[in-house]
C-alpha cells in the first residue's frame, strides 16, 4: 500500500470516527458543556467569589486551563476506548484488519479521532469560560502544543484500555477509578503550592498534573511545574503508548484469535 | 498459472489447545467456484479466518495470487474480498457509508469509492436503502450489504463464508445468480455454506473439511459420479399393506401410500417401475431422499459406505 493510498485509508478512519461521535453528540459534545457550565457558575462565581486571587488571578481564570484540560483528557480518552471496544464488540474492526491499512494508520486513525473529540470540547469549554471571565492567551505555542500532545496522550491511552477491554464495565473502570481522580487532584482547582510539602510531593508522581500546569502557563504564565518537564513527561508518555498500542495491534490481541 | 488461493501445511491449535486444523493443502485455481465444505466446528471457518489475516495461524502458508499473507500483506488483502459468516458492520451506521469507508480502507479515494459503492449497491438492490442505518435491514438485506461492501474494492478472490445462510428462497436464489455473474465476469469464488444443493449448484471444484483435516479435494462431477446409491421416495395412488418385492435394491416401507427404494447407479429406473406394475403398484410421483452431494458428504465425514440421512450431518458439532 503507497502513502497516498495509506493517507486515504488514514483519512477514510478519522472521517468515520468524526462522523461517530458527531451521529452522537446529545452523549459526547452536549455533557462535558453542561458540566463546565455547571463548574463556571457553582466554582468559578459563587465559591470562586469567595476564594479570592490565586498567583494573582482570580479563582475563576485560575481554574479555566485545569476544567478545559478536564474536558480535553476525558473525552479524548472516552472516544476511543468506546469507539475501539465498540468495534470489537460489533466485529466491525474487521473491516479495517482486512484491508492492506498497515496497523500504524489504524492506531493514528483511531487516535486522531480520539484528538478531534477532545479537542473540539476543549474549543468548546474555552469558549463557555470567555461567558463568565476574561482570558488572554499568554505563550500560543505552549497552549496549543500542550492540549494537542495531551489529547494525543489520552487518545492512546483509551486504545489500549479498548484493546484489552472484555466487557463494557471494562471500558469505565480505568476513567472513573484512576483518571477521574487523578485530573481533580492534578491541580484544576488548587495550587500545590497550597497543599503541605508532603501532599505537594505526592502530587509531583501525578502526571496530569504537569499537563494541567503546562497549559495553565500557556494561557495564564504561571506553573507550579517546569514547563520543560512537562512536555518531556507528557511526549514520554506519548511515545511509550504509541509503542504499546503498535504492538498491541501487530500481535492482534484482543482482535485476532 | 499462479493459484488463486494456495494453501501449504496449515495447521491452528487455539490457546485452549483445540487443534482447528492440521496440515491442510489445498488451491483453488484462478476463476474457480470453489465449495469448501465440512459440518460444524470442522475447520472452515478458521480456514477463512487464517487467510483473511482474522485469526492468527500456528504454522504453514498461505498464499493470495502468489502473495504471501505474511510478508506481502498488503497486496494479498488487496486481493481479497470476504463476506463473514456473522454479521460484522456498524449497525448504526448507514448503508453507504459502510461501503465507502471499506473502499477507503483500500486506498481508494473518496469519489472513486462512492462510485463503486453505488455500482455495487445498486447490483445487490440496495441503492434504496443507502442513507439506512444498517441495524434497519432484513437478514437478507444484511446480508447483501455483505457482499457489496466485499465487492467493493474490485477483489480478485472472494471468500463467502454461508452467505445464504437465514434468507428465504427468493432472495437466495437472486444471490446465486448474482454470484454465478460475479464469477463469470472473472472473480475467483470460494464459498462455504451448509446448503449443499448451494454448492452443487454453483460450484464446479470441491474440498471438505472434517476434524481439521482434507478429506475429500476434487471436481464436483468426480465427486457425484462417486455416489452408486441414489435413494428415492416414491409415493403410490394405492395403500398397500407389506411393501413389494424388488430384487437387488433396498426397500423400505414409510406409510401406506409412501416407499423408500435405494436404487444402484448401474440399474435402471424403468426396470423398477415394471417389476412394481407387475406388482399392481403405480407410481404417481417421486423424489429424491435427499440432495446427492449432501448423500455424498454425509458418506466422507462419517466414513461410511453406506448413504445416510443427511440431516444431523449438518448439524452435528465437533
Amino acid at each position: 500500500m503507497n502513502l497516498h493510498a495509506q493517507y486515504i485509508a488514514f483519512k477514510t478512519i478519522v472521517i468515520k470516527e468524526f462522523l461517530r461521535f458527531t451521529r452522537i453528540w446529545i452523549q459526547t459534545v452536549l455533557p462535558p458543556a453542561i458540566t463546565m457550565v455547571l463548574y463556571f457558575i457553582i466554582f468559578g462565581n459563587l465559591i470562586g467569589s469567595q476564594i479570592g486571587d490565586i498567583h494573582g488571578f482570580a479563582y475563576m481564570q485560575y481554574i479555566v486551563p485545569g476544567l478545559i484540560m478536564l474536558g480535553i483528557i476525558a473525552n479524548s480518552y472516552a472516544n476511543v476506548v468506546s469507539s475501539f471496544f465498540s468495534a470489537k464488540f460489533q466485529r466491525h474492526i474487521e473491516e479495517m484488519l482486512v484491508s492492506p491499512t498497515p496497523n500504524y494508520i489504524i492506531l493514528l486513525g483511531f487516535m486522531s479521532g480520539g484528538m478531534i473529540r477532545g479537542l473540539t470540547v476543549g474549543c468548546m469549554v474555552f469558549l463557555i469560560s470567555l461567558l463568565f471571565t476574561h482570558l488572554q492567551v499568554h505563550n500560543l505555542f505552549v497552549t496549543i502544543s500542550v492540549v494537542v500532545l495531551t489529547a494525543m496522550l489520552f487518545s492512546l491511552a483509551g486504545f489500549i484500555n479498548g484493546v484489552f477491554a472484555k466487557s463494557f464495565d471494562d471500558i469505565s473502570i480505568v476513567p472513573t477509578f484512576v483518571l477521574t481522580p487523578l485530573t481533580y487532584l492534578g491541580g484544576i482547582f488548587y495550587s500545590i503550592d497550597m497543599l503541605s510539602p508532603f501532599w505537594r510531593q505526592v502530587s509531583m508522581f501525578n502526571p496530569i498534573l504537569y499537563m494541567i500546569n503546562a497549559f495553565r502557563y500557556g494561557i495564564l504564565g504561571v506553573s507550579d511545574i517546569n514547563v520543560l518537564t512537562s512536555f518531556a513527561i507528557i511526549i514520554g508518555f506519548i511515545v511509550a503508548l504509541f509503542t504499546v498500542g503498535l504492538r498491541l495491534l501487530d500481535k492482534g490481541v484482543g482482535i485476532r484469535t | 498459472m499462479t493459484p488463486a488461493l494456495s494453501i501449504r501445511n496449515l495447521t491452528k491449535t487455539y490457546k485452549n489447545g483445540l487443534t482447528a486444523l492440521k496440515d491442510i493443502d489445498l488451491d483453488v485455481q484462478v476463476g474457480d467456484f470453489f465449495a469448501l465444505l465440512g459440518p460444524n466446528g470442522a475447520g472452515k471457518s478458521t480456514t477463512i479466518g487464517i487467510v483473511s489475516s482474522l485469526i492468527n495461524k500456528t504454522g504453514g502458508k498461505v498464499f493470495i495470487f502468489g502473495k504471501d499473507i505474511d510478508t506481502e500483506f498488503a497486496q494479498a488483502r488487496a486481493y481479497l474480498g470476504l463476506v463473514p459468516q456473522e454479521f460484522n458492520f456498524n449497525m448504526f451506521e448507514p448503508v453507504l457509508e459502510i461501503v465507502v469507508n471499506q473502499a477507503g480502507y483500500y486506498g481508494i479515494e473518496r469519489r472513486r469509492a462512492h462510485a463503486a459503492a453505488e455500482d455495487c449497491l445498486r447490483r445487490l438492490g440496495l441503492w434504496e436503502k443507502r442513507n439506512t442505518a444498517a441495524r434497519e435491514l432484513s437478514g437478507g438485506m444484511k446480508r447483501r450489504l455483505m457482499i457489496a461492501r466485499a465487492l467493493v474494492h474490485g477483489p480478485k478472490l472472494l471468500i463467502l463464508d454461508e452467505p445464504t445462510a437465514g434468507v428465504d428462497i427468493e432472495t437466495r436464489r437472486s444471490m446465486w445468480q448474482f454470484l454465478r455473474t460475479t464469477n463469470g465476469n472473472g472473480t475467483t469464488i470460494i464459498l462455504t455454506t451448509h446448503y449443499l444443493e448451494e454448492a452443487e449448484s454453483l460450484c464446479r471444484n470441491i474440498a471438505i473439511i472434517d476434524g481439521g483435516r482434507l478429506i475429500e479435494n476434487t471436481s464436483m462431477r468426480r465427486l457425484l459420479d462417486t455416489l452408486h446409491v441414489e435413494t428415492f421416495i416414491f409415493y403410490l395412488r394405492n395403500s398397500i399393506q407389506v411393501p413389494p418385492v424388488l430384487p437387488g435394491h433396498a426397500i423400505q416401507q414409510l406409510d401406506e401410500t409412501t416407499i423408500e427404494v435405494s436404487i444402484s447407479k448401474d440399474k435402471s429406473l424403468n426396470k423398477v417401475f415394471e417389476d412394481l406394475s407387475r406388482q399392481g403398484i403405480e407410481v404417481l410421483s417421486m423424489k429424491n431422499k435427499a440432495n446427492r452431494l449432501e448423500e455424498l458428504f454425509m458418506r466422507l465425514v462419517n466414513n461410511q459406505t453406506t448413504p445416510q440421512p443427511a440431516v444431523s450431518a449438518l448439524t452435528r458439532t465437533a
